[in-house]
């Protein structure tokens, strides 16, 4: 017997196809550099290497992880950490409610998405809703995965590296590792602004960030999201009601 | 680390880092069924999204810990700025702006650290 013509595409080759991709993209650099700054702060705290590890894969948020180490670090009170990571972990809700209607088709389930919701991040975020829209809709999650794990999996490596290279790692490299995070965020989130909106919101957000945390504003993060980012829809709306 | 002495490093990456941080990607899951990537609500979601990163990319850069704090101000926002423009010149290559903005880091800092 052949096989059966509708062959549902491989799930193992579109996954190693996403695995690919991500290896392949800027973000495995930008996560080397994020993950070894990462590996060399965890270090200087005197966390273990393994506890980076499990942090980056039950974690999973470049931002999150680092608040979390420095408040640990210094001793800060367990609920004020929790507060501030969740606060900086926000953006991830309105990134997965983004992203899974790129990826939910009419046969998906709902724990099928469990994973792509888990690995929801930055530079998966990015990546996927550039790539997503140009494939069939069946082979999306597997890929989605693939790039995830492979992003991980980079992240997981650096911070080995990083935590390893610490111990000779004079100031200014250990703060230039630590900057790759702002700076590689900064120019890949403004390569994703595709409407005049996206670049309003970047725009206010880099604005309104700073200033709620000179004016002493509580719950500043949060702020800025809702604030800047409903002023950057607001006058979409507009524009577009005017057009 | 007293605080944390009091749970483990493990168990306070779990309570502090974990749930924290994942409580916000389920409650994504949990509202977004059955919207589609053209929503109103989907596309003002992506504008809060984009802002609050941009939020904590600012407070990076102007209120960093670790070994960036040691960097002064003017020299993380001018390399920040020159990534930028360098980012926006050459073909607005990721690469290229974050290369640019981590020379210029690297140079002001080796020039005005203490």
């Amino acid at each position: 017997m052949s096989a059966p013509a509708a062959v549902p595409p491989a799930t193992a080759a579109v996954f190693f196809a996403g695995v690919r991709s991500a290896l392949t993209s800027v973000f495995v650099l930008v996560l080397a550099g994020t993950y070894i700054g990462l590996g060399a702060l965890t270090h200087d705290f005197g966390f273990a290497s393994w506890w980076l590890a499990l942090s980056s894969v039950l974690v999973w948020a470049a931002p999150a992880q680092v608040i979390l180490l420095s408040a640990l670090g210094t001793g800060a009170p367990l609920v004020e950490a929790a507060v501030a990571v969740s606060l900086s972990a926000i953006r991830l809700f309105p990134m997965v409610v983004a992203l899974l209607p790129l990826l939910r088709g009419q046969a998906t389930r709902t724990r099928d998405l469990l994973l792509p919701t888990h690995f929801t991040s930055v530079s998966m975020w990015i990546e996927s809703l550039r790539l997503l829209p140009a494939m069939p809709r069946e082979r999306r999650i597997a890929f989605c995965n693939g790039l995830s794990v492979g992003y991980m999996s980079t992240a997981v490596g650096f911070g080995f590296a990083g935590y390893y290279l610490a111990a000779g790692l004079p100031n200014l490299f250990a703060g230039a590792l630590l900057f790759l995070t702002p700076m590689s965020f900064l120019v890949s989130t403004a390569r994703n602004c595709r409407l005049m909106m996206d670049k309003l919101a970047l725009a206010l957000g880099l604005a309104l960030g700073p200033l709620l945390v000179l004016g002493h504003v509580q719950l500043d993060i949060m702020w800025t999201g809702i604030g800047g980012g409903t002023l950057a829809y607001g006058i979409h709306r507009l524009r577009e009601a005017m057009s | 680390m007293s605080a944390v002495g009091e749970l483990g490093p493990y168990l306070a990456l779990v309570l502090v880092g974990f749930l924290p941080n994942e409580v916000w990607r389920v409650l994504g899951l949990v509202l977004a069924r059955g919207l589609n990537e053209d929503s109103e609500i989907v596309v003002w979601s992506r504008a809060v999204a984009t802002a609050i990163l941009a939020g904590v990319i600012a407070k990076l850069i102007l209120f960093p810990s670790g070994g960036l704090a040691d960097i002064p101000l003017a020299v993380r926002v001018g390399a920040a700025v020159a990534g930028f423009a360098a980012f926006l010149a050459v073909k607005r290559s990721v690469f290229v702006g974050v290369l640019a903005g981590e020379m210029t880091l690297l140079l002001g800092g080796f020039f005005f650290l203490r």
